[in-house]
Parts: C-alpha cells; structure tokens; sequence
C-alpha cells in the first residue's frame, strides 16, 4: 500500500513536471542573448540616475537630518546639565537662606528675652530695695518708737505707782527707788519677750 | 520559465545596429529605482526631531548601510558609502519587487548581475592598483606561506580573485532563479493535484513566498557586504 502511494505521488510529480515544462522549450530565457545589450543599457541608465541622485540629493540630506539631530540632542543633554546644576545651585541657596534666618530668628528671639529678663530683673531690684529702704525706715521707727515708748512707759509706770503708793501708805516714797524697781520689771518682761 | 522572458514594451529602438528597446526588465529597473528614489526622498524632505515612519525608514536603511561598511571596510571606505548604498537599495528592491506576482524579477537574470559584478570588480581592482600601485599584487601572495607552496598558492589565490565576478553575480541570480522556479514547480504541482491533494503545495508555496523574501534581502545584503569585503582587500590590503 505505502509503496503504492509512494510511486503514485512519483508518477503524478513526473507528470507535473512534464506538465509545467513542457510548454517552455528552448532552455532558460536567461541565456538568450536577444535583449541582453538592452538590459545592460538600461541597467547603467536606471542605476547610474539612481546613484548619481541619492548621492547628489538624497543621502547628504540624510545624513544631515542624522547630524542635526546628534548634535541637537547632545546640546539638548548639555542644557539639561547645566539647568541641574544651576537648579541644585539654587536649592543650596534657598536652603542656606532658610538656615540663616532660622539662625537670625534664634538670636531675635534670644536677645529680646534677656532684655526682657534683664529689665524685669532691674525693676525688681528697684522695687526690692524700695521695699526695703521702706521696711527699714518703718522698722527704725518702730524701733525708735518702741524705745521712747519704753521710757515713756517706765515713767508712766513709776509715776502710777508712785501716786498709787500714796493713795495706799500716805507716805511719799523716792521717786528714784521706784524708777529702779520699774527699770527691773520692764527688763524682765522684756527679756521673756525676747526668750518667747 | 515564462516569468523570465523578457520582451519589448513600446517600439523598437536602435542605438546603430544595437537593440535598446524598452522591455519589461528596462520597466522593473525603472520601477525599482524610482521606489527608491520616492521613498527616500519623502524620507529625506522632513527635518524633524521626531521621525515619523518614512523618514525612521530611510534614516535606519541609511545607518544600516553605514555600520555594515564600517564594520567590514573601516573609515577608509567611506566615500563609497553613497554607491554601495545605491547598490544595496536597487539590488533589495529589484529582488522584492519579483515577489509580487506577474511582476519581472530584474537580478534573476544572469546579465544584470554580472554587469553590476563586473563593475565592482573592475572599480575594486582599479582602486586597489590606485591606492598601492603594484604594490598591491601582494594580494595574491599570503604572508607565513611556506616557498614551496608559494606558487600553487598564488595561482589559487589569481584563480579566486579573478573568479569574484563570476561567484558574486551567479550568486544572486541563481538564488533569484531558483527561489522563483521553485514557487512557480510547486504552483503547477497545486493546480495539477487540483482541490484534493494541492493543499499540501500550496501551503509549501506560502512557506516558500515567507522564505524567497527572506533570500531576497539576504542576497542583497550578501552582495552588498561582499562588495564592501572587496573594498576593503582594495583599500586594506590585509594579505
């Protein structure tokens, strides 16, 4: 069976071939010499106009267009470059800027609170010694008060008594024994107010 | 093989005694070129930062042509950048425009390649002898070969230089030649099958159409790097 279809397939390619050559004798039309003389004229025409204008006309413009556009996107990239830098360049300053006037807004700042400070600290002072020019005065005239009022008392006292001894025995006692007397409790008194 | 006939468009027209009429390969040649042209030259006119499709189109063809000169023929080769360009862009687009169909394949036809291979050869040997003077028969004669074999050697090495216009143009056309026969075989094969068994060669032939596009930018591509690979034995010398 395989070797049927084997040699059926080799016979109706045999007969194909017949078929498609058979028509065509006298060899390969490409070694007929009859037109050969044309082809060549008209080959050295068509190629030498198609050299002659690709060279003058259409390849410079190419390679131009391709030189253009090298160069164009060099310059392109360098331009690139440069605003980078020039950007970064910018970005530095804007941040220096920042930093300086952070730094100026720190100093501001602190200046303004010591002399706050420094004048509040004076005023007080001034008030403080105020004060105590005041408590002072008021105290040395307490003081001096207290002590006049001391022997005011002790005369009062010796007086009252003196009279009350009167009244009491009818006898004059001596002004100066009383004194002394009065002189003593009030010292005594004094000194427990003192130890109090 | 009637795709490669050629025949005359319009009048007869005598240069002397010679026949230059106009035929389909003369109409292909021009189609060919001014596709480029066209095409190139929108791709050309705008000047713009952004390329859009036409102009991206040329501006890679045009680096694609530059890099493959550089890498095999350095900095030297430079001013031949524009006619192995041109080279290159007729050769591919002579080859795609045989894929269409009914349309006449230019570079299956042994003549035109070997025009275009006989003039590369000429112009390398002429630049080669400009550049080194006689100096450049040194071609032939490789360093670090042993005296004996010396002049086998440089009989072979004479035999390959001289065989360069023959291989480069066979090349291309037999390729062409071949790919285009082989789609035109396996398309009878599909009409002869009929609706049965002709699935299997149509379906051989679209693989085949991927495939002849395929050759016919490599063979491009081929002989325009073997001309840069001459070139730069030309200019070089690195024998």
């Amino acid at each position: 069976m395989l070797k049927k279809i084997i040699i059926l397939i080799f016979v109706t390619c045999l007969a194909c071939f017949n078929t498609v050559f058979a028509a065509e004798s006298g060899g390969m039309p490409q070694l007929n010499p009859e037109f050969w003389i044309s082809q060549i004229f008209w080959l050295i025409i068509t190629f030498g106009i198609l050299f002659i204008v690709l060279t003058k006309v259409i390849l410079p413009k190419i390679s131009d267009n391709l030189e253009t556009r090298k160069s164009q996107i060099l310059e392109n990239i360098e331009t690139a470059d440069r605003q980078k830098e020039e950007s970064q360049k910018k970005i530095d300053e804007y941040e220096k800027i920042i930093l300086d006037s952070k730094v100026k807004a720190k100093n501001y700042f602190n200046e303004a609170r010591e002399k706050i400070l420094d004048d509040i600290n004076k005023k007080r002072a001034a008030l403080e010694k105020n004060l105590d020019e005041e408590i002072n005065s008021v105290e040395n005239e307490l003081s001096e008060f207290r002590n006049k009022s001391g022997d005011k008392i002790n005369k009062i006292a010796a007086e009252t008594s003196a009279e009350l001894i009167k009244e009491l025995i009818g006898e004059e006692v001596n002004n100066s024994s009383i004194a002394a007397i009065v002189e003593d409790q009030a010292k005594i008194s004094k000194e427990r107010k003192d130890v109090i | 093989m009637y795709q490669f006939n050629v025949y005359r468009i319009g009048p007869e027209i005598k240069l002397g005694s010679v026949d230059i009429s106009f035929t389909n390969a003369s109409l292909f040649m021009v189609i060919s070129s001014l596709a480029i042209l066209i095409i190139f030259n929108l791709g050309a006119k705008k000047k713009t930062l952004i390329p859009d499709k036409l102009q991206l189109l040329s501006e890679l063809s045009y680096s694609f042509v530059a890099k493959m000169i550089s890498d095999t023929a350095g900095s030297k080769a430079k001013p031949y950048f524009s006619f192995i360009f041109s080279l290159f862009m007729f050769v591919l687009f002579c080859n795609m425009f045989g894929m269409i169909p009914y349309a006449f394949t230019v570079t299956s036809h042994i003549i035109v390649t070997f025009v275009l291979a006989a003039f590369i050869f000429i112009g390398v040997t002429i630049i080669g002898f400009m550049k080194h003077g006689l100096g450049y028969l040194k071609l032939f004669v490789p360093s670090g070969v042993p005296m004996v074999l010396l002049p086998l050697i440089v009989v072979i090495e004479i035999i390959s230089y001289l065989s360069r216009p023959i291989s480069l143009s066979v090349r291309l056309f037999a390729n062409m030649m071949a790919g285009h026969t082989m789609m035109k075989v396996f398309g009878g094969f599909v009409i002869s099958l009929g609706i049965v068994g002709g699935w299997l060669p149509l379906s051989f032939s679209v693989a085949l159409t991927g495939l002849e596009i395929l050759v016919a930018f490599l063979q491009a591509y081929v002989f325009a790097i073997l001309t840069c690979i001459y070139l730069n034995d030309a200019l070089n010398l690195h024998h």
